[in-house]
Order: structure tokens, then sequence, then C-alpha cells
């Protein structure tokens, strides 16, 4: 995070709530998170681990037990929702059913008590900004799902907030779509340079959409960075799980260096920050592109399953002890066939001691 | 009308039957017998309804017996002061009892929103009962405790109740109509700027607004039917057209009663379909 003010801060925001059972979750514990000006942030997580929470918590549509939210260096968490100078994007839309789209996008400028004449510019304006101009008079019930969400955009996006945030928005469109919409969205976070804060648990979305990406996992932020050092420097096992393919290999860490069961031993000074981990058991990732399989008639594995994925050859191989997959372009190899001996070997680089 | 109806409807019901047939082979709708079922059925629920029109327009004192054509039971119905009192008490009870009870079961509806699911679901139970409670278990209790506590009977009575069992009528639709909505709408109102008295005007109410009118329909026409309940609390001066009625056949049926029927049956027919129109045309 560079230094200017981040638009958004969140300082140790804990949210708990009862079961029916009468139990409690930690829907947040001690969530902490800065989101830079005009960036566009990704809240990845399975369900239930949080992000949304910490989305309405930032709305005002539900209150943090304790922490503080400031947006702007000014405190939010004690605000009423519609004093907060945020808007949501809902994953229902939530769209008025009973007003038109034109009235559905100039509601919010008419809490703002914007002039009639300036609301009518503006809805106009918004409306060309998400291809839907000549389709003010309709009614949300008579457009497609993909229009309104679009219509949901403009809504809240007419109202210049300091911080969009963005509720799964896209969870309801058919894949095509959904590509489609996410280069609208970055197109639009682009032109209005307005901090965009998006949950989702789909991570090929968070990994294209996001500037940075925080993993959630039960309550807590397990990592934040950009995409592609959450996705090749993954911080634990579950990061390395949760985002991509990975191998996790269990290993152990002596005096002289990695030693992975069955597959062999690398020296520390060889290791990414190879000198400070501690010794003991750890947990080693591997992106099965970084696999490499030889057929080797003596090899120690045996291949198991061969697919094709998008333009990749996926293999399964086994070994005494271990499953492995590996991955590469499917023009660059002739695949191995279902049973052959392979050979396995890791390119050192890319072993990533994570923990558990 | 309705037996007229039935042999045309018939002939093409056979004709699709037989197409069928040569299709798909014989299945459940060939077999003649549900067929007669329910046209049987239909009888059953229309001949008396039927008999009461028709009746009403017969020119024979003697109402079994068929004479001629003759509007003129109509014309003393309408004349008839007693029966422009009863029906003034009628209405007025209708339009309070409907005004009052809408009000509350809105107010009820939108705050049972606010409880928690497990007190929410007791409470619609709750206030659903009486739909099915035996309505003269309901008169007598409420006779029993106007009596208790020195409520005069009469018309006030009657709208006390009449607003009591009415609201249940009226939260069916209005409730009908607010699980319809996404709870996430509302949200979004404040997300835009809207305080809880916007959120109301602005989105609670013109989206229950159709609920809110079917509720009020069908509160009217329950109350203005009701016979048991007022019957119970008429009291001296209290008399509704229902009771009127009543009174009426004690003595004899004369054709005046189907008169007056017929003109409560349009009345009501009326009112359910406007009802079911305004329900029907938001959706």
């Amino acid at each position: 995070m560079d230094a200017s003010a981040p638009a958004l801060s969140v300082r140790d925001v804990t949210k708990t709530f009862q079961t029916p059972e009468g139990g409690q979750v930690h829907a947040l514990d001690s969530v902490s998170l800065d989101i830079a000006d005009g960036s566009f942030m990704v809240l990845l997580g399975p369900s239930g681990c949080g992000k949304t929470t910490l989305l309405r918590c930032i709305a005002g549509l539900e209150a943090p037990d304790s922490g503080q939210i400031d947006l702007r260096g000014q405190r939010i968490d004690d605000m009423p929702v519609w004093r907060r100078r945020v808007n949501t994007v809902f994953q229902s839309y939530a769209l008025f059913p009973h007003m038109t789209v034109a009235q559905n996008i100039a509601f919010g400028l008419q809490m703002d008590k914007v002039p009639s004449a300036a609301i009518k510019r503006k809805v106009e304006a918004s409306l060309e900004m998400v291809h839907l101009s000549g389709l003010g008079s309709r009614k949300p019930s008579q457009l497609s799902g993909g229009q309104q969400q679009r219509v949901a955009l403009a809504r809240a996006l007419a109202k210049e907030p300091e911080v969009l945030l963005l509720d799964e928005p896209l969870s309801a469109l058919d894949l095509k779509l959904r590509r489609g919409m996410q280069s609208e969205l970055k197109r639009l976070q682009r032109e209005t340079s307005i901090t965009f804060v998006l949950v989702t648990h789909d991570q090929d979305e968070a990994m294209a959409m996001g500037d940075q990406v925080a993993v959630f996992n039960a309550g807590r932020i397990v990592q934040v960075g950009e995409p592609r050092e959450v996705y090749l420097r993954p911080n634990s096992r579950f990061v390395a799980d949760f985002i991509g393919e990975a191998n996790v290999l269990t290993g152990r860490l002596d005096t002289y260096g990695l030693v992975i069961e069955s597959l062999g031993l690398v020296p520390r000074d060889r290791l990414l920050d190879g000198t400070l981990l501690p010794a003991g058991p750890v947990h080693v990732a591997v992106r099965p592109e970084n696999v490499t399989l030889d057929r080797d008639p003596v090899g120690t594995a045996k291949v198991t399953d061969v697919s094709y994925v998008g333009g990749d050859i996926r293999v399964e191989v086994q070994t005494a002890s271990l499953t492995i997959v590996s991955r590469v372009p499917s023009q660059r190899v002739a695949p191995p066939s279902i049973g052959d001996r392979v050979s396995v070997s890791f390119a050192v680089e890319s072993l990533c001691v994570v923990a558990d | 009308m309705t037996e007229l109806d039935a042999p045309a409807g018939a002939t093409t019901r056979r004709g699709t039957a037989r197409r069928a047939r040569r299709g798909v082979g014989a299945g459940l709708r060939d077999f003649p017998t549900f067929r007669a079922v329910s046209y049987l059925v239909f009888a059953f629920l229309y001949l008396p309804l039927v008999f009461v029109v028709a009746y009403s327009f017969n020119s024979n004192r003697v109402v079994s017996v068929w004479r001629g054509f003759t509007f003129s039971w109509y014309a003393e119905v309408l004349g008839n002061d007693d029966i422009q009192r009863a029906l003034i008490n009628s209405l007025r009870i209708a339009f309070i009892a409907t005004i009052v009870s809408v009000i509350l079961a809105t107010g009820l509806a939108i705050g049972l929103l606010t409880m928690a699911r497990a007190g929410r679901t007791f409470a619609w139970t709750l206030i659903g009962a009486p739909l099915i409670i035996p309505e003269i278990v309901f008169a007598i209790g409420t006779l029993a405790l106007f009596v208790q506590s020195r409520v005069p009977l009469g018309v006030n009575a009657i709208t006390l109740a009449h607003i009591a069992f009415c609201i249940p009528f009226a939260l069916l639709p209005i409730r009908a109509r607010l699980r319809g909505v996404d709870p996430a709408v509302y949200e979004a109102a404040a997300d835009l700027g809207a305080n809880e008295w916007t959120i109301f005007r602005r989105i609670t109410m013109p989206l229950l607004a159709p609920g809110i009118v079917a509720g009020a329909l069908l509160a009217f026409i329950i109350s203005l039917d009701d016979f048991i309940v007022s019957y119970f609390l008429a009291g001296p001066g209290g008399t509704t057209l229902p009771v009127y009625i009543f009174g009426m056949i004690r003595n004899a049926i004369t054709p005046g009663v189907n008169a007056l029927s017929t003109l409560m049956l349009v009345a009501s027919i009326l009112i359910v379909s406007l009802s079911y129109l305004l329900t029907r045309k938001r959706r």
C-alpha cells in the first residue's frame, strides 16, 4: 500500500452473530484493512467467511460489535446508513419494482435534494454510461438480468459515492455475460476513478478484476495483496488451496534444508526466505504448472488421469503416498497416457513454504 | 347460466379428448364419470343462486310458483324505510370496520417484519386462527365480553366486533404482497440516502398499495355479508341488512327477500371482482 491516505480504513472490526441454536459465530474476528483511494479491492473467500458482513458493516446495514471504520479520515461506523457517502450494488439488484428505470436512478439524487433539471441530466448520463440509453421509461421487470444489473450500477454510481460496494454482483449472470460485465466493471472503475470494493467467492473473478485481493477465511483476513502476489506467494495452506490449484505437500525443515517426503531435499539457501524460517514440519505449495513430468520407465509416479482444461493438459499422477497434479500447455508436449511411469520434478524457485 | 354453458363446453372438451386419444392413447381424461361429477358440483353450487335470482323477477306473491316477469319487488325493496335503515347500518359498519381493520392489518404486517423468525411464525399462526374458528364461538364470546363490560349492544358494538374479525381477512392480501417484496429493496433505499419515514412513504406503501386495496375490499365484503356476529350484537336499532333479511324470512319467504338477496349478491360479486383485478394487474 502506498503512502497516500487510504480511502477506507477498517480497524479491528469484530461482529458476532447468534445462531438459532444459541451459539455464537464470529462473522468478523478483529478484521483490519486499508483500501487505497481509486483502487479496485476484491474481498474473496468461501461462503460464510465474513466478506459480505464486512461489506454490510461498511455500508451501515450491519453494526460492528467493536472496531472502527473511517472513510477518508472521517469515522463512519456510528453513522446511519443514509448519511454515508458509500453506495451498494446488491446481489439481488434490489431495484424498486414500482418505479421506472429512470425513477430508480433518480431516487438517490432526490434524497440529496439535487434540483430536478440536474437529476434529469444525471439520469441520462448514468444510463449512457451503462449503455442503457432509451430504456429509462421501462420498468425493471421488463429488463433482462444483465440490464437490471446495469441499472443497479447506474443507480449507485449516479450518487458519485466515495466508495462503491458490490455484493457478489455477477453471481446471477451466466458465464458469458459475467465475463463481459467483469471488463465493463473494470472500465467503469477506471473511468470514474471511484474506489470499488467487490465481494466474490469466485477466485477467477477476483484475479481478473482486483488491483488488490483480500482473502478471507472464517472471519479473518488471511492475506492481502496483488492477485499475482497472492497466487505466486500464498502465505498459508488455505490461500494456496483456495486460489487456483495447488499441490500441498508435507515436509520438514531442518538446519540443512527442506525434506519433502519421497521426493528429495532442497537446500535452505535455495528457498525463498529459506534462512529465516524456523525448523519443524511445514507445508509446501507447488502450482501444477511448475510440476514437470518426464517419461521414465523406472519413475516413482504413475499417471492416473489425463484431461484437457482450456488450452492445457492436466495430468494427475500417483506416487507411493501422494497425488500430484501437473499442468502444461497442450501444444508443448505429447500427453502421457494413463498407466505411464514418470518421474516428477519441481522448479525449486516455485516452491512456497506455507503455514498450516 | 352455468347450466346453459355446460353442453357447449362439453362438446369442445370431447373434441380435445378425441385428439389426445389418437396421440398419446387413452388417459384419465377419457374416463366419463368425472366429467359428470364436475357438472354436478357446479349445479350443486350454483342452483340455489340461480333460483334466488330467477324468482326475484317472479310476479307471483307465492314464491315457488312462476307467473310472469316483473321488477316490482326491486321497487318495493328499495322503497322500504326499514330496509333502507338496515342498509345504512350495514354500510356504516362495513365502512368503519374496513378502514380501521386495514390500518391495523397494515401496521401489524409491517411491524411483524421486524420480529425474530420464531416469534413471527407464531404470531402469524395466532392471527390466522380466527379464519377457522367457528364464527358462532366468536359471536358468543364477543357477546359475553360486551355484556360483562357493559358495552351497549347496537351498531357500535357490531362495528367493534367487525373490526376484530376483518383484520385476518384484510391481512391475507397485504401479507401476500409483503412476502413478494425483496427485503434488500428497503436496504437499497436506505443505502441511497432515504431515512425510515421516506422509505415507508416512497417504497413500502406504494409496494403494498395493491394488497391494501384488495384487503380493504375483502374486509368490506366480509363485514357487509356477516350475519351471525351482527345478529348476536344487534340490540335495539342495530339491525343490519342480513339480520333484516333473516327477520323477513321468519314470517314468509316473499319474492322481496329474493330481490334483496340478488342485490347483495351482485354487490358482492362486483367487489370481489374488483379486488381480484386490482391484485392481478400489478403483478
